[in-house]
């Protein structure tokens, strides 16, 4: 399993390995700033950073728990439907007459009541976080019509919304990518730094191996997911003040975004392996790539094709050059050996059917 | 239970096998008979509160609305028992609901099983991509489908142009397959009904079929027993981008009006569908009756919504939570099972160690 | 683990990162902050003159609510008749999904790229306020049209026709077709969050309220197809189903009213219930032809982008400012003057049934 491969792997290869993806995203967002500055001017300014970082800000902040998640093998797909119910709940407490500075407070705790809720299905009841979380999406999307329903409320006070959009006085960062990045400075720190982050780790490389050398395997999912729901209301407030509106069907959609932002990051879905690092790369990527087509003219719909091409070819490309390797260390140990066992040689790890 | 050593010493291990995999398709069975149960409670509730909800006409068409997703979930199960998915579904709809229109547009005397078998054919052609990336390329299903779903519905999008067909410059001939009924049963459900009946027959009583059940439970044990796992998950993949296809011939027969988004979102729709089916999303069990059922299932919830004029935005908030609950369900089911089988086969091997280790 | 050997590796990267970005694009470019000291006010916002020239070259972008909607496009189009009549240049940029959000990133291009005027029809009137704000600040002249922000984000709205004549029309058309003008009556509408289709529904439940020719009609249900086909289709078997006695439905919507067209054409329900609303010529055409459907209503959308390009043109080189009382020339439409709150009115709903539903190609 993972452990021993971790273990007996020689340290420099993990390294340049983990190098490797980062480098490679590093490459191509230079690509990409190359392309987007070469078909439109505005591409390389202060403005378009504002504003394209400010779009992405949500996804970017979800991203940020659903890493630790995926790290540990788990995933959660709910997390644009909490967006929206924070999002809901907004309005409809704006409208009943609620000071803003309860109602964020009040929507953040119920991201984390929602993020409870998919931690113990998934870690006391025991059930695929996959399934948990499709049906959690559903639910809490449906939570967020029954409490705003097709309404839009708008009249948030303007010393608010103005959050959402402004820069941070003197800088081109705005708000909500500051504070995403103070976020993005935590997640790493925990993630990197502390034995709560390498216990994140052993749990997705055996998570078995990992409980019974005393990591609160339950404990931490736990408060992974709880985190994540939290998280995921503080995008809807965000969210709902960039667009000085609050809607219950705010970021219908995003959640398969996250993930694709994560993977391309190179965290792997089965876990045990990946960086913040590589993610906030992969934000940048994606954003750079929206924009550049977007201010070259380009249909939206190359957006689309761009980012899922680019999300297969990333994982694609350093299977194939795996494979292309190992098929060349197979012929020569076959020349070398009268037999070759072809299942020890087989390796275990990134097939799509594998455990 | 100790019975006369020779008489059993050698049947032993096979009625063993019997047994046990008797019992499993009792349990399948027993999950199948479980929603059945609850469709059927659902349509009397309903049925007692608004009897025109099972109007001829208004089961045909709760039959109608059903059958799109469950052809969707016939393939999604195949796939869901290789421990892989397939998030593309929707999207291959999308692209083969807008080509069966396209070519009736331009060319309206286009014989209609052409285009059927155009729209699998394009299908299976998305299918391959997605085996292929899945199992040669070693991409993890959730990250190789999601990529193809961008890309397909993109593709969807540059293809129709910001164009649409209309149902009014297609053949009737063909639209007729989406309104008309045979021995009273929709047309576009028999579809649906045949390829579940192949399916179905195909997984029990092939052992290519069966060895899908194996890769799902133990990927690696499946490889070292000899079996091929690529070729099986390319070809479960294949099937269910052929079904996807045809899925999509059929919601434009339904429909008439296609445009780049037919089948927006359907993907989770499907998985759902399964998983309330009983379908485990760890593969390795499951059957494809489950999934249709699933899918029958919700659609019935939705319609059966409408009636107490339940504010359409609960409805969703509902099938979230009746989703939970077959999750869960299934959860507890398998546990029993496990025990059941762990206490089945202790009883069999302690009652042929008695066997043997009593007489020597 | 062996984590702990490349943290250092990942803290170079994050450095790597940091600086490329902060050289690139604060060496590169103004900022937000700069464009809101020099800015200054747009051309609405100062006095209008009407003998301005209008510029050769002005550059316009609009914005459906989605790509892919053939009604939208038809509008498009005519934005683009007009703005290359003026010797302009068009380009319609349209987002994949009909959310609240989508077309923010489309109007930050906009904005970035110093467009002369973007013309919009919105998905929600307030989400994209803040986006537009930015895109005024910049001189970029705004006009809305067909489906309206909130009035304080635009200087123009260009309205197909008055919402309330909208309204009323179909409530009219419904209560002539169905016999005695008596019954269950149900509206099968768009995206609940849809500017039009909400004002009409006001304007249609006012009518019904007020007015004594409409006493004995009783509108039970508001349904939503969110302009989705299928959707449609399924919302109108849950209508039939709910309200067994209905007598007509009103789909003030072109996908919606299509969708129940050929859902209650050649059913059991065809000649029982009425189906009326705004729907398009070509698709309507084979069931007015059959007689299910009597009459419905709509106008030329390529008429009311017509309209919103040449507004946008007078509104960016200043003739105009969108107060009210102000009027200007629209080509071929001819003159016409700004109403109430920047509304500008196309004209009176057409009726279309078979007597004049093969004039028309759209």
């Amino acid at each position: 399993m993972s452990a021993e491969r971790a273990a007996a792997a020689p340290a420099p290869r993990r390294l340049s390995e983990l190098a490797r993806w980062e480098a490679l995203i590093f490459l191509l967002i230079v690509g990409t700033m190359v392309l987007g500055s070469g078909l439109s001017d505005e591409f390389l300014t202060g403005d378009n950073f504002s504003f394209t970082s400010a779009d992405m800000a949500e996804i970017a902040l979800m991203a940020l728990p659903l890493t630790l998640i995926v790290i540990t093998a788990e995933i959660d797909l709910s997390v644009a439907s909490i967006l929206g119910l924070s999002s809901a709940l907004m309005g409809e407490l704006w409208v009943a007459g609620w000071p803003i500075e309860a109602i964020i407070p009040f929507c953040l705790l119920v991201g984390a009541v929602c993020g409870a809720f998919n931690a113990v299905l998934i870690t006391r009841v025991g059930l695929p976080s996959l399934a948990v979380t499709i049906g959690t999406l559903t639910m809490y999307r449906g939570f967020a019509l029954v409490v705003l329903g097709d309404a839009a409320v708008a009249d948030f006070p303007e010393s608010y919304t103005r959050y959402g959009f402004e820069n941070v006085p003197g800088t081109i960062i705005p708000y909500p990518v500051a504070l995403f990045g103070v976020l993005a400075i935590v997640f790493a720190v925990v993630l990197h730094k502390t034995k709560f982050g390498r216990e994140i780790y052993a749990i997705g490389a055996n998570q078995e191996a990992a409980f019974f050398s005393g990591v609160r395997v339950k404990r931490i999912k736990e408060i992974l997911f709880v985190v994540s729901g939290i998280v995921a209301a503080l995008a809807g407030v965000i969210m709902t003040l960039r667009l000085a509106s609050a809607r219950a069907d705010y970021g219908t959609g995003f959640e398969l975004t996250v993930v694709a932002a994560v993977v391309l990051g190179g965290v792997s879905i089965f876990g045990g392996k990946g960086s913040i690092v590589g993610v906030i790369l992969a934000l940048f990527l994606l954003g750079g790539i929206r924009s550049a087509l977007t201010l070259g003219q380009i249909s939206q719909e190359w957006v689309t094709i761009v980012t899922g091409a680019l999300l297969i070819a990333a994982v694609l490309g350093p299977n194939l050059v795996q494979r292309a390797r190992e098929a060349r260390a197979h012929s020569r140990d076959r020349g070398r050996s009268a037999r070759s066992g072809s299942l020890e040689h087989r390796p275990r790890e990134k097939r799509g059917t594998d455990e | 239970m100790s019975q006369p050593a020779e008489a059993v010493a050698a049947p032993a291990p096979q009625q063993s096998e019997r047994s046990r995999r008797d019992f499993l398709n009792a349990v399948v069975r027993v999950r199948e008979l479980g929603l059945i149960v609850a469709l059927a409670l659902l349509i009397t509730i309903t049925a007692i509160a608004e009897p025109r909800f099972v109007e001829a006409a208004s089961l045909r068409d709760l039959v109608r609305n059903a059958t799109i997703i469950a052809l969707l979930a016939v393939g999604q199960t195949l796939v869901l028992v290789t421990r892989n998915l397939d998030l593309s579904v929707g999207s291959v709809l999308g692209l083969s609901a807008f080509m069966a229109g396209d070519l009736f547009q331009n060319n309206p005397d286009l014989p209609i099983p052409l285009v059927f078998a155009l729209g699998i054919l394009l299908g299976a052609a998305a299918g391959v991509i997605n085996g292929a990336l899945v199992t040669f390329g070693r991409l993890p299903a959730l990250v190789a489908t999601l990529g193809t779903l961008y890309v397909f519905r993109g593709l969807a999008f540059v293809w129709t142009g910001g164009s649409q067909v209309n149902a009014e410059t297609l053949p009737d001939s063909f639209l007729s397959i989406g309104t008309s009924t045979i021995l009273g049963v929709p047309t576009i459900a028999l579809f649906t009904v045949v390829a579940l009946v192949i399916v179905g027959y195909a997984l029990r009583n092939y052992r290519a079929g069966r060895e899908l059940y194996a890769i799902g439970s133990n990927p690696q044990a499946a490889r070292l027993a000899g079996i091929r796992t690529d070729r099986r998950v390319m070809a479960a993949f294949v099937a269910s981008g052929a079904l996807a296809g045809l899925a999509g011939v059929l919601f434009t027969a339904r429909y008439g009006t296609v445009d780049a988004t037919a089948g927006t979102g359907y993907e989770l729709q499907v998985i759902a569908a399964a998983v309330i089916g009983g379908v485990a999303i760890f593969g390795g069990s499951g059957s494809v009756w489950g999934a249709a059922l699933g899918a029958v299932l919700l659609t019935t919830i939705t319609s059966a919504l409408i009636v107490p004029k339940v504010p359409a935005f609960w409805q969703q908030a509902v099938v979230g939570a009746l989703l939970l609950a077959a999750i869960a369900l299934d959860r507890f089911i398998a546990v029993r099972v496990a025990e059941r089988l762990r206490q089945r086969s202790t009883r069999t091997t302690a009652a042929a160690q008695a066997r043997n280790g009593g007489e020597r | 683990m062996s984590r702990r050997d490349h943290g250092w590796l990942r803290t170079l990267f994050a450095i790597a990162l940091a600086s490329v970005f902060a050289l690139a694009f604060v060496a590169c470019g103004e900022t937000r902050d700069d464009e809101d000291d020099g800015g200054g006010g747009t051309a609405a916002e100062g006095e209008a003159n009407p003998e301005a020239e209008i510029p050769e070259g002005l550059e316009v972008v609009s914005i459906p609510k989605q790509l892919g909607n053939p009604y939208e496009e038809i509008e498009h189009d005519g934005v683009k008749e007009a703005i290359e009549e003026l010797g302009g240049s068009h380009r319609y940029e349209g987002p994949t999904d009909a959310g609240a959000s989508s077309q923010v990133p489309l109007i930050n291009a906009a904005a970035q790229q110093g467009v002369d005027a973007l013309i919009i029809a919105a998905n929600d009137p307030n989400a994209v306020c803040p986006a537009l704000d930015q895109a005024r600040q910049r001189d970029v002249a705004i006009v809305a049209m067909d489906s309206d922000t909130a009035p304080e984000c635009r200087s123009i709205f260009i309205n197909q026709a008055s919402s309330e004549d909208i309204g009323d029309t179909q409530i009219e058309m419904v209560c002539e077709q169905i016999e005695g003008c008596e019954g269950e009556i149900a509206i099968l509408s768009a995206t609940p969050n849809a500017t039009n289709q909400n004002t009409w529904i006001e304007f249609m439940e006012e009518e019904l309220e007020e007015n004594e020719k409409y006493a004995n009609l009783e509108l039970v249900e508001i349904a939503y197809g969110n302009d989705d086909d299928q959707k449609s289709f399924q919302e109108t078997q849950g209508l039939l189903q709910a309200y067994p006695d209905l007598k007509g439905i009103i789909a003030p919507t072109t996908v919606g009213i299509a969708a129940a067209a050929r859902y209650i054409c050649g059913s059991p329900y065809e000649g029982k219930v009425v189906v009326t609303g705004l729907g398009t010529p070509n698709q309507m055409r084979k069931f007015v032809k059959s007689g299910c459907v009597e009459e419905f209503a709509l106008w030329n959308p390529a008429d009311v982008g017509y309209l919103a390009g040449h507004a946008a043109a007078n509104l960016a080189a200043g003739r105009i400012t969108g107060a009210e009382g102000e009027t200007f020339e629209a080509g071929r439409l001819g003159e016409y003057e700004i109403g109430e709150n920047g509304e500008v009115i196309l004209g009176p709903p057409t009726r279309f049934n078979q007597d004049n539903i093969d004039d028309f190609d759209f």
